[in-house]
């Protein structure tokens, strides 16, 4: 058996992927699979994480309909978050039993993936001291969120590939803080295609999870 | 009784908070079901039953900040 099995699930709506996670779990709990990666894109959506408030959405559930939102309270840790069709979402089902019983680790483990897999496209992304995900210079590019249930990890990345998307973070207070986000298209300044873009960070990200190590990267201050 | 007790979550993690117990003292658990949450800076931790029994106490509420190592609550063991 492969230790990986991905699920590509295209442009699908939050709620349906969150239930293929569950039924992706439960195979996971139950061995018939060991490692998963679900790779998708939303449409649009706010999500609240466990540690969120409700005064970090900035404008009415009724504002945010009229836009084309949906919202979900969901069970993954951190704050508010936004998700698009301009993201690369994944969620890792991960057995931490067969790699290492450490939510430390696996949290650095999928900023390492995202920073290794910018370098690729010439891209400078760092960790911040107590900011779990992916920032380029003081702007956030990949946002990360995740829930541990009998040492299996579900929820995960989203990573901000398009500038169509960027806007709607201007209606939430993303993770809580007053930050701005970045995509890799505003680094670039040139046009990306997700597909494309998608291999590079599935295979980084399982090569890295599989190595079992501590994520060497260094660790820039956290924001003024 | 056994003991309920914060695991080891990852190196550097010493605190969580409780987020929510799936069962009030009193309540039947069984072994390996959800029994607690907890959440820390960007993850949530689901702590299961040690045993099947009655949960008899909880020492610790939803919103109360636990270290590692600490006996969140107890089972009377079937």
């Amino acid at each position: 058996m492969d230790e990986f099995c991905n699920f590509y699930l295209g442009l699908v709506d939050y709620w349906k992927a969150w239930r293929f996670q569950r039924e992706v779990f439960q195979a996971v709990k139950e061995g018939l699979i060991n490692q998963a990666l679900i790779v998708c894109r939303h449409h649009p959506v706010v999500t609240l994480g466990k540690s969120g408030r409700i005064e970090n959405l900035k404008i009415s559930f009724n504002e945010l309909a009229l836009k084309g939102g949906q919202f979900f309270r969901t069970e993954r840790g951190g704050d508010i978050t936004y998700h698009g069709p301009g993201q690369l979402t994944i969620y890792p089902i991960c057995n931490l039993r067969r790699l290492k019983k450490d939510i430390h680790w696996y949290l650095r483990c999928l900023e390492d993936a995202v920073i290794s897999w910018l370098v690729i496209w010439g891209v400078s992304g760092q960790r911040r001291q107590g900011l779990t995900g992916v920032w380029v210079g003081d702007k956030k590019i990949c946002s990360i969120g995740v829930a541990i249930d009998h040492w299996i990890s579900f929820h995960g990345l989203s990573v901000n590939i398009k500038k169509s998307d960027l806007s709607f973070f201007s209606f939430i207070r993303p993770c809580g803080m007053d930050i701005q986000m970045t995509c890799l298209e505003g680094e670039l300044n040139r046009q990306i295609d997700i597909d494309e873009a998608k291999d590079g960070l599935v295979d980084t990200l399982q090569k890295i999870l599989l190595e079992k190590e501590y994520p060497a990267l260094e660790l820039s201050p956290s924001l003024s | 009784m056994v003991k309920i007790v914060v695991p080891e979550l990852g190196e550097g993690i010493t605190k969580a908070t409780v987020s929510f117990w799936y069962y009030q003292p009193g309540d039947a658990v069984k072994e390996n079901e959800d029994l607690v949450e907890l959440v820390t800076d960007k993850a949530t931790f689901n702590i299961p039953c040690p045993c099947s029994g009655i949960l008899a106490e909880i020492f610790f509420k939803e919103g109360d900040a636990v270290n590692i190592g600490d006996v969140l609550g107890t089972i009377k063991e079937d």
